[in-house]
């Protein structure tokens, strides 16, 4: 699958153009961020809330860390407002490591993400593991030179947060829990949900077509796209509950691009070893051998206990759902 | 090509990064050059030893040689360079060909490397991703017409070897180099839009093919 370029905005204001000398750079265009993203597949992103985790996370093979105030499983448990990172933490982090660093602002909210940018972390995630700022309303991501990361749990939603400016999605899971369950679920429905508008395609039914639009509240551009392509036009990676490195096999294997793991490494008793082990089983997904070389590396004991996803109070995955 | 030939195999280094998007381009290099030949995913060092030149993608270059079943790959790369076979590595891959790599924040990186590659690196040498961008190149042997150079997170090349030749240069930055059998690049030829880069591998790779049946 190559690289998918159809930007709905025709001039982003985040793309700045310099002369340096010689050379005229071009920066904060589509293909730069949604590049960004590609060069992360097949690899593993990890929460992470200080210095000395981020630096686990890099001798363990993550592929970017993800800077965050509270694990989700803690945001959970504490309630009350969850807000972006402490600026110092993300710096400390931003001169400990030499992977990418990305951070969670709160959905909507506009000047948190531009917080974060001018900070120059190398990818904002506008996530609905931290409370609201705007219920009705995402970022207009095209504003930004950083690209951002959504999460969605079925393809309008996915597409929607495409046509706002991002460059990446995630299923959304149900963050904290360490019950891969929701996330099987979000990918499971957007990959038939694609299958769908992908047969309307091949048939050459552009009014049934423009009903999926309308159905799915996003432009026929769009969704003609995705169609044509048989899958999301940018990088989709899994994030939610996962805990084990056989948990990310099976989310690879259902075609995702990458995974997120947040409480699953760091709210374990072993976390440099499952780090390590989760990188393995994500290289090699499809190689069940290598997977159980890697799940023979955790101890199922000091797992993250983990919740039932059907009597929570709080389901983090349908904030931001509507808009 | 002589009568005998056979078709040629390009391997795409298959554990980390934008391994498709250098799939698809080399195979429109193919196309384009109406060569016989396929492309392939590889992990394994018995896969290794089959193909007839190694693309080594773009990615994390941390993550690329940190796992153990990553590195027990690594030395047969590294002997097939050595006798001969062509190898081209954009970005991350060109980190892993070089012999000696150092971030331009953190400094010197505990990262191992094929090492093949004379050159040495310093990483994230533009800056973070918000720095990241794309300039027209001008590369000779690619002809006259700019190239699109998609520079992310990209390294540079802070020193060259007696036996390097610099093929592409951005302001004072060495961003593009050959040594013999290895090109190495600082951007990302697989997201250009076009193949010429990977046409010039792939060309590499066959009359590296040809020039062995002879000789044998």
């Amino acid at each position: 699958m190559t690289i998918s370029l159809v930007a709905t905005e025709p001039k982003p204001k985040g793309v700045r153009v310099d002369v340096v000398e010689n050379a005229q750079l071009v920066r904060g265009t589509t293909l730069l961020k949604r590049g960004f993203a590609h060069m992360q597949k097949h690899g593993v992103v990890m929460d992470v809330t200080n210095v000395e985790q981020a630096v686990i996370a890099e001798e363990a093979g993550a592929v970017a860390v993800m800077v965050l105030d509270k694990l989700p499983y803690d945001v959970r448990k504490a309630g009350g407002v969850a807000r972006t990172a402490s600026i110092k933490i993300i710096q400390e982090i931003m001169d400990a490591v030499t992977i990418p660093i990305m951070a969670k602002c709160r959905i909507g909210h506009t000047d948190e993400a531009r917080v974060l940018e001018v900070v120059g972390v190398d990818m904002v995630d506008e996530s609905e593991v931290l409370t609201p700022a705007d219920e009705e309303r995402h970022i207009w991501k095209w504003d930004f030179t950083t690209p951002f990361v959504n999460g969605a749990k079925n393809l309008g939603e996915a597409l929607r947060r495409i046509e706002e400016g991002c460059a990446m999605i995630r299923t959304k899971g149900e963050p904290g829990t360490g019950n891969v369950a929701e996330a099987v679920t979000h990918i499971r429905l957007v990959n038939s949900e694609i299958r769908k508008i992908r047969s309307i395609y091949q048939d050459g039914d552009n009014q049934e077509l423009m009903k999926a639009a309308r159905e799915l509240k996003v432009s026929y551009v769009m969704v003609e796209e995705t169609a044509r392509l048989g899958r999301l036009p940018v990088v989709n990676f899994a994030a939610g509950g996962i805990t084990t490195p056989a948990d990310a096999a099976l989310l690879m294997n259902l075609g995702c691009d990458g995974v997120f793991v947040g409480s699953g490494i760091f709210k374990s008793e072993d976390p440099a070893q499952r780090a390590r082990a989760v990188v393995l089983a994500t290289t090699f997904y499809n190689d069940a051998k290598i997977v159980m070389e890697a799940q023979k590396m955790v101890d199922e004991k000091k797992s993250l206990l983990g919740m039932d996803t059907k009597n929570l109070e709080l389901r983090m995955q349908e904030r931001g759902q509507h808009a | 090509m002589s009568s005998k030939k056979k078709s040629l195999t390009i391997g795409v280094l298959g554990f980390q990064g934008d391994i498709e998007e250098n799939v698809a381009a080399t195979k429109q290099a193919l196309q384009d050059l109406q060569i016989e030949g396929s492309v392939q995913l590889v992990r394994y060092p018995e896969e290794i030893e089959k193909i007839d030149g190694l693309i080594l993608p773009g990615g994390e270059s941390t993550v690329q040689s940190t796992l153990a079943a990553i590195q027990r790959s690594l030395p047969i790369i590294k002997k097939r360079i050595s006798e001969g076979m062509p190898v081209m590595g954009t970005c991350a891959g060109m980190i892993l060909l070089s012999k000696r790599a150092y971030d331009r924040v953190v400094g010197d990186t505990k990262q191992k490397l094929i090492g093949n590659l004379d050159i040495v690196i310093e990483r994230n040498a533009f800056g973070r991703q918000n720095e990241s961008f794309e300039a027209d190149l001008s590369i000779g042997m690619l002809g006259k017409e700019a190239f699109k150079g998609v520079f992310i997170r990209a390294p540079a090349v802070s020193e060259v070897g007696k036996d390097v030749e610099v093929i592409a240069k951005l302001n004072n930055k060495v961003v593009a180099v050959r040594q013999k059998n290895i090109i190495g690049t600082a951007f990302h030829p697989e997201l250009s839009g076009e193949s010429r880069m990977h046409r010039q591998f792939v060309k590499m790779a066959a009359d590296s093919k040809h020039g062995q049946k002879n000789d044998a």
